[in-house]
Formats: C-alpha cells, sequence, structure tokens
C-alpha cells in the first residue's frame, strides 16, 4: 500500500467532489434549497466511515485467525480514521441541520444512534488504551472491535428505520429511492464517497507507518542492550 | 388576444426568466442562480481547492518523509 497512484487518485476525486459539488447541476427541493450539496460533503463522510469500519473489522478477524501484530496495526488506525470521519460527520451534520430543522441536534433516532456508536468507539479507544502488552491489546481489543461493528449497523441503519426520523429514507421505507436521488447528484455522490475512503486509508497508512518505524526502533533499543 | 398570450407563454416558457417562473409557479424553489451567475462563486470555489491542495500537499510531504526514515531503517 506504499503505492502513490492511489493517493494521487485519491487528490484528483477530491478535487472532482469540491469543483462539481459547487457548481454541478443539483434537483431543486423546498427547504433544503442549496444545501442540498451537503450530501457529497456530509453523507458521504458516513458511508466512508461505515466501509473503514467494515475493513477494520475484516482486519480484527483476521488479526484473531493469525495473530500477526500487524493486522491488528491496521485495524486499530483504520477505526480512528473512521471515528475522525464520525466526529467530522457529526459536526457537519449539526450545522446542516441547524438550517433546515431549526436545531442543531433535534432528537432525532438517527442522531441519537449516531452518537451512541461514536461513544461504542470511544470506548474502543479507551480499552486499547489501557494495556500495556502488545498482544493483550490487540486481542481483546479485535475481539471488542467485531461486536462493535455488529452493533454499528443495526444501531446506525435499522433502528432509525422502524421509527420515524427526519432523515431521508427512514421511516418504513428501506430504500435510497425515497431519497430524490437524481442521477446529478449520483455522478458527484459516489466518487465522493471513494475519494474520502481512499483519504480515511492515506490517514491511516500514515499513521501505521509511524507505529511500524517505532516498534522497529524498540527492537532494535532492546537488541542492542542485549549485546 | 390569444395569439399574444400564446407567445407570452412561449416567451416565458423560453426565457425560463426568475420573475415570472417566481409568479406563475407555485413549485419554485429559490437557489443561488443570481451567485453562480456573477461567477462569484467560484471564487469560493477556489479557496476551498487552494486549501484542500494546501492539506495534499502536507500529506504528502509527510509521506515522502516517512518514505525517507523507512530508507534508513531498511524496513521493507
Amino acid at each position: 500500500m506504499r503505492k502513490i497512484w492511489w493517493k494521487i487518485l485519491c487528490i484528483v476525486i477530491i478535487f472532482y467532489v469540491i469543483v462539481m459539488g459547487f457548481m454541478g447541476p443539483v434537483p431543486h427541493l423546498p427547504i433544503l434549497n442549496e444545501t442540498i450539496r451537503n450530501t457529497y460533503f456530509h453523507v458521504a463522510l458516513w458511508l466512508a466511515m461505515t466501509t473503514l469500519l467494515f475493513a477494520a473489522m475484516i482486519f480484527s478477524v483476521k488479526y484473531l485467525r493469525a495473530g500477526r501484530i500487524n493486522d491488528d496495526d491496521i485495524a486499530s488506525e483504520l477505526t480512528k480514521s473512521a471515528i475522525f470521519f464520525g466526529i467530522l460527520g457529526c459536526v457537519t451534520g449539526s450545522a446542516w441541520a441547524n438550517f433546515t430543522w431549526g436545531d442543531p441536534w433535534p432528537n432525532d433516532p438517527k442522531l441519537n444512534s449516531a452518537a451512541v456508536c461514536l461513544l461504542i468507539y470511544f470506548a474502543y479507544l479507551l480499552l486499547r488504551s489501557s494495556f500495556e502488552d502488545d498482544q493483550r491489546r490487540a486481542r481483546i481489543s479485535a475481539v471488542y472491535n467485531i461486536f462493535a461493528f455488529a452493533v454499528f449497523i443495526p444501531i446506525i441503519y435499522i433502528l432509525p428505520r422502524l421509527t420515524d426520523s427526519l432523515h431521508p429514507g427512514s421511516g418504513g421505507n428501506a430504500t435510497f429511492g425515497s431519497f430524490d436521488f437524481d442521477s446529478n447528484i449520483r455522478r458527484v455522490f459516489y466518487p465522493a464517497i471513494i475519494g474520502y475512503i481512499l483519504l480515511g486509508m492515506w490517514l491511516a497508512e500514515l499513521r501505521i507507518r509511524i507505529k511500524v518505524i517505532k516498534r522497529f526502533r524498540e527492537e532494535e533499543f532492546i537488541e542492542s542492550g542485549l549485546k | 388576444m390569444k395569439r399574444v398570450s400564446l407567445i407570452l407563454l412561449c416567451l416565458m416558457v423560453m426565457s425560463g426568466n426568475l420573475f415570472a417562473q417566481a409568479a406563475a409557479d407555485p413549485n419554485y424553489v429559490p437557489m443561488a442562480d443570481k451567485m453562480r451567475e456573477d461567477g462569484k462563486i467560484w471564487v469560493v470555489v477556489a479557496v476551498v481547492a487552494l486549501v484542500f491542495a494546501g492539506i495534499a500537499i502536507n500529506m504528502l510531504r509527510i509521506d515522502f518523509k516517512l518514505k525517507k526514515i523507512e530508507k534508513e531503517l531498511n524496513i521493507k
């Protein structure tokens, strides 16, 4: 993953999203008006976060199967960039809600469940920081990570659909069709998700490499002490 | 009279100008079309794009610095 091409791709996609996000044609919707453009920047963040968390869960499973510490590094750093996106998603959602729903935090089931999910993942960070031993930390937090993702999906995608939510697509209708998702939005929205996923991977990758370097230095230090 | 109103209707549909739309169409939704016509929106796009360009360059620099350290330490 140390190749440069996907990072350049990430930059190009995000530039495309910035330009087309502001300038592209959008459907004219009441109340939303121009803020429909937030779909590219706010909604895409959440989908990127979900994808990153899913990838993190897979690496947690991989760690439990093989016990290689590198897999745990990848899982934890992917989770961290996903949490970063989650916090950004909450903040940008508040800004948007303030203008369209008249309240920065209306008691909407989707908002509250998003907050619960973030708390679950904050607990993951706390859990990680409470172990001294690498392998022990990796094992327990990998198990926690799998459970956290298993809770995350129902809480954020299924429960809000069972009740009425301000978010479109919730409240009985489980498809994106009710989203008034026209092809102009799709043309920017899907690249936006890919761009954010790549950006999250890039952030995670930088941190993983720092971790690897740190571990290498520690091992070197221990070896030099033994000689 | 009928013909005149027909021509007027055609003109309104073709030009699609704001005032006529707002008066005639109850489903009219106000958008920031004026800002787009002015071209001022490009200033915003330019600023946001520049900010992101700065962030991207910064991340690439961190990337290259890490690569250098990795080379020194012979990590893969």
